[in-house]
């Protein structure tokens, strides 16, 4: 008699627990919704503003389409990806420098469910900023989603793959500056310079060559080519990369926490 | 069945610091637990490890016969943890702390309600239910901290100094509780460096200092470790003399208190009737200070602080 039978089966506390840590996730972005949830429908309000009505008909159309139809998918993106980061290094590194990480950390819950839980606040996140975004822009424009499956799923395995850095990310972070670096001077760079303004086919032949280096382009570009059907680079090619990414950023969370870094000392 | 198992333990953190060296523990189901020692001796790091905040540097630890290695899942399912330092999250109310712990340990909606009811009216901490944590005092926060160990009744409660900056009044309601908590079958091991507490609660203690247990005996006979003690004695009216007590060691405390000396191989009775030989009407009694503390500075090889006069153990050694 090993006092198990008292307890709840394995299956059953990761069930639960993955659900207590998945809702105090969707709570915590849902009840500051002043911080989280207003400002990127304010900026990408801008955006369409300035870019979509006042710059856009000066620039004349972009790959086939309205200057304003062609950076919607854009914009998008950019909200979803800050957005599935931020959520989930804010939250991770809050839980780290306040400690209460060690609530879950001492109680039985799996390293995998701890990912999951964190990752359904950032998906959760990045997919209702993504769903605000798309109504302010059907106030700007006339988009009818061309296909429907790849809009959403790119929509989530970016929100998904952005979750997973905003968490390694959280993993190594020591101070509240470290959560910064990232989205500054990494994600913002990387995205106005992922064919969220411009086609690529715009570009001289070296920078278009190095924008094909670009993860977020392909992201960006797969996402378009969901809402307007038009694409700079294969589908197939943006699906694979997406989820090689993810894969690799799985592999390095649950490893990060197996080894306790940043963690346990 | 043994609650927890502790062999070899070796910590040595990042810095080089060599914080545990071999640390062997046996702690029996049932039983009420202290271990002993001053700040830096090591206390949290044991906490630390058997809950899995601190990664060993070599060493066994089993939970209910579980190794923390191998059956990470079920050690963890029968430890309830209170630590040292809050660290709940101070943006939730004292509710949602409860009910997310019950969630990490895979207790249904239902049951956590009844049970955060329970353990938070225990701990006087109903009426604040709705609070945000850190609007809580400071004792409460304390209380919080072990309803939130016991929401998913743990076999095996680990308090580290859970007293700690908590004021005496709630401090003994605590022990009262953690008394019944025990009475009722919850192994109990509380790290603490008030000797007071550890004497009142438990039956059992492991001293530990600098990172090496020192002593792992009963309190009882750790107690008769002490060579003497020393009593002091209210006096009824005034003493013109120090009174001549034979051969016990006195001293004028001022004119209406003494203090007393006995040796192990002197008795009370004896002093009594030395006492009543003299017409001395002793009011009242109490210990010097308390007999652990005064073991313990002895075991530690530690002079006593400035402010107290040498304890007779120190004199006598
Ligand atoms: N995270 C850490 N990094 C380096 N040294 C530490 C750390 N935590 C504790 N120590 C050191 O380990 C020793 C034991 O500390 P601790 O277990 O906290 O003692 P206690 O709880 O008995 O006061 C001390 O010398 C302390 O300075
Ligand atoms: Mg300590």
């Amino acid at each position: 008699m090993r006092g198990s039978a008292v307890y709840p089966g394995y299956a059953r506390q990761t069930l639960i627990a993955l659900r207590t840590i998945a809702w105090k996730e969707t709570h915590r972005y849902l009840r500051i919704w002043l911080q989280t949830l207003l400002p990127p429908a304010i900026t990408m309000t801008l955006y369409f503003v300035i870019f979509g009505n006042l710059i856009g008909p000066r620039i004349g159309p972009m790959a086939g389409h309205t200057y304003i139809e062609f950076i919607v998918p854009g914009v998008i993106m950019m909200s979803v990806i800050t957005n599935a980061y931020m959520n989930v290094v804010s939250s991770f590194f809050g839980a780290k420098f306040q400690r209460h990480i060690e609530e879950i950390l001492v109680s039985p819950t799996p390293n995998y469910t701890i990912l999951v839980g964190y990752l359904a606040g950032g998906v959760g996140r990045g997919l209702l900023t993504g769903l605000i975004v798309i109504l302010i822009s059907m106030a700007f424009t006339h988009i009818q989603i061309q296909h429907p499956f790849i809009t959403i799923s790119v929509a989530f395995l970016t929100a998904l793959l952005f979750s997973l850095g905003g968490f390694i990310n959280g993993i190594f972070a020591r101070k509240f500056d470290d959560i910064a670096i990232v989205p500054t001077f990494i994600l913002t760079p990387l995205t106005y310079l992922g064919g969220v303004f411009y086609s690529i086919e715009l570009l001289p032949g070296v920078w278009r060559e190095l924008s094909l280096a670009n993860p977020i382009l392909y992201m960006v570009n797969a996402f378009r080519y969901g809402l307007l059907g038009e694409s700079d680079i294969p589908i197939q090619t943006a699906y694979s990369i997406i989820i090689v990414f993810i894969i690799i950023s799985v592999c390095l969370s649950l490893y990060l926490l197996h080894r306790g870094v940043g963690l346990r000392t | 069945m043994q609650a927890l198992f502790l062999s070899r333990l070796n910590k040595i953190y990042a810095s080089g610091v060599h914080a545990l060296r071999d640390v062997d523990l046996v702690v029996d189901e049932g039983e009420f637990f202290g271990l002993l020692g001053p700040n830096g001796a090591g206390k949290s790091t044991i906490i630390g490890i058997i809950s899995s905040l601190v990664r060993k540097t070599r060493g066994r630890v089993e939970v209910f016969g579980y190794s923390i290695d191998r059956e990470p899942w079920q050690a963890k399912s029968l430890l309830g943890l209170v630590p040292q330092e809050f660290n709940f999250n101070s943006f939730e109310t004292v509710s949602q702390i409860i009910l997310n712990q019950a969630g990490f340990y895979g207790i249904n909606r239902r049951t956590a309600h009844q049970r955060a009811e329970q353990y938070l009216t225990e701990l006087g901490l109903w009426s604040r239910r709705n609070s945000v944590s850190r609007t809580l005092s400071g004792g409460m926060k304390r209380r919080l901290m072990i309803a939130r160990a016991l929401v998913h009744q743990p076999r095996l409660l680990i308090l580290d100094e859970p007293t700690a900056g908590v004021d005496i009044e709630v401090r003994r309601s605590m022990w009262d509780f953690l008394r019944r908590i025990n009475a009722e079958g919850t192994t109990i091991i509380l790290s603490t460096h008030y000797l007071e507490e550890a004497e009142s609660l438990c039956r059992n203690i492991a001293i530990i200092d600098q990172g090496q247990i020192i002593e792992n005996t009963d309190v009882r006979s750790l107690l008769r470790k002490l060579t003497a003690q020393s009593f002091l004695l209210d006096i009824d009216g005034r003493l013109a003399d120090v009174p001549e007590l034979g051969d016990f060691h006195v001293v004028p405390v001022d004119e209406s208190c003494l203090e007393v000396e006995v040796r192990s191989d002197q008795s009370l009775n004896e002093l009594f009737a030395r006492l009543a030989e003299r017409n001395v009407q002793v009011v009242s009694m109490k210990n010097k200070s308390n007999r652990l503390e005064e073991l313990f500075i002895r075991m530690l090889e530690r002079p006593p602080e400035a402010h107290r006069e040498p304890t007779q153990v120190e004199k006598t050694a």
